[in-house]
């Protein structure tokens, strides 16, 4: 099996790899560049616990290729923070107990700034339905939405 | 397994026509990777088609509308002029999956899959979609009725892939609408799927219809019956009934545990009736 050469962009930082060509990029983030914040959960698509963006997009990294990457913006939960200094969206989720085992908490994050770079200012329905591609098995949606919802509205404030 | 991601149509072809073993397109992926994971095929080529040009663009042609097959059902729902167009085709697209998935699954890929429960194929069958198909004998149109023969099968032949889907020119007074039943509120696979797509003339009598049936065969079918019960009427009550009763006559379902038969015959109906009332009033400019 021949490895696949690829050149991209993680988190602002340009980064190259070899991969499988039937890796994926989950599987290339956490194995070959030490980023385990993205989950496998499911493996298909349906829990979104390792979901980043490609050039601003939510995606999940389970159903990409590593290969496929090249020349790309990936995003992952690494990048929220600056420095030392959390994402608002990570703060909330402290402050609001937003969080049990965690698993699932990655993707509820990158899903959630990806919803509020896209509307600053959604509903509970509207966060509700947008995070409906992330699957929380303990903590609950609940406390997940309000902290969504306070974070939400310090991001307003600026 | 070999990846590649030719960068011209004839590159591509060339690749899927060359390759002896399995050779599968990717685009958004969100269904050959599933098949992957899951060990349902274990391809000895996959040939990416978003490094070619033209495969992530929505263009105006002739009137209508080219759809790239790689752009992403995402893109379908941020583009204003093919909502306004085709209101009915983006949001079945737009029903598929999560945001993650929105992200990436693509309208081709959709058609490709060639399940029979595929949200936007009954939609783009009503739409008069067709597929653009390109070979190693060049390039032919399909409508998208003909491209799934079965469960997971597909007309295409090898070395053949679907670059693009057309959609025609819209006359005025046009509307179409997707309708889908599903046991959730979201998330789920169609048990039955509705399109609906007609055209008024000045007095608000129908002169053109199509519709498209999901999810109660072993492909989504055109059903040019229920086109005839609403052409030459004012889409009344009559009008209705006898498109539902059209409907219900056309499924052929299977018995699963997400709907049986009895229940998608009769939901069809349902859905067609409604579905051809959002037609209607978003044709009447509402």
């Amino acid at each position: 099996m021949s490895r696949v050469h690829v050149s991209t962009t993680v988190n602002g930082d340009a980064v190259e790899y070899l991969c499988e060509a039937d890796e994926t990029l989950l599987d290339v983030l956490r194995d070959r560049l030490g980023l385990t914040g993205a989950k496998e959960g499911c493996g298909t698509g349906d829990c979104g616990a390792c979901s980043v963006t490609i050039d601003g997009r939510l995606v999940c990294s389970c159903l990409v290729l590593g290969a496929e990457a090249g020349g790309r913006k990936i995003g992952t939960v690494e990048g929220l923070a600056n420095g030392d200094k959390l994402h608002p969206l990570q703060k909330k989720f402290l402050e609001h107990a937003a969080l049990q085992c965690g698993i699932c908490t990655p993707g509820f994050l990158v899903a959630a700034k990806a919803l509020l770079d896209h509307n600053p200012n959604p509903t509970e329905t509207e966060i509700r339905f947008g995070l409906a591609g992330n699957l929380c098995r303990c903590t609950g949606y609940d406390k997940i939405v309000r902290a969504v919802q306070a974070a939400a509205a310090e991001m307003r404030k600026g | 397994m070999r990846y590649e991601a030719p960068i011209t149509v004839n590159e591509a072809v060339k690749l899927l026509a060359g390759k002896s073993g399995i050779a599968k397109v990717l685009a958004g992926g969100t269904d050959l990777l599933v098949q992957m994971k899951t060990d349902r095929i274990e391809p000895d080529l996959v040939v990416d088609v978003k490094r070619i040009p033209g495969m992530r663009d929505i263009a105006a042609k002739g009137g209508g509308f080219r759809i790239g097959a790689a752009v992403s059902s995402a893109e379908l729902g941020e583009h204003k002029a093919l909502k306004k167009a085709w209101p009915g085709v983006v949001e079945a697209a737009n029903l598929i999956g999560s945001h993650q998935i929105q992200g990436r699954a693509t309208i081709v890929g959709n058609m490709c899959n060639a399940s029979p429960a595929a949200d936007s194929v009954p939609a783009l069958v009503a739409a008069g979609a067709v597929a653009v198909v390109a070979g190693p004998k060049g390039k032919r149109n399909v409508p998208v009725e003909k491209i799934a023969t079965g469960p997971g099968k597909t007309s295409l032949k090898k070395g053949e892939f679907v670059e693009a889907i057309l959609l025609p020119k819209r006359p005025p007074k046009s509307g179409d609408a997707y309708l889908r039943f599903i046991p959730r509120t979201e998330m789920d696979i169609a048990v039955v799927g509705v399109g609906v797509n007609l055209t008024l003339d000045a007095k608000g009598v129908c002169t053109a219809a199509r519709v498209g049936l999901g999810a109660v065969a072993a492909q989504v079918l055109l059903v040019p019956e229920a086109a005839k019960a609403l052409i030459g009427t004012k889409v009344d009550a009559a009008a209705l009934d006898e498109l539902a009763a059209a409907c219900s006559a056309a499924c052929r379902p299977i018995d699963d545990r997400r709907g049986t038969k009895e229940f998608r015959i009769k939901v069809a109906g349902v859905l067609a009736r409604r579905a051809a009332a959002i037609a209607l009033k978003r044709a009447r400019g509402k």
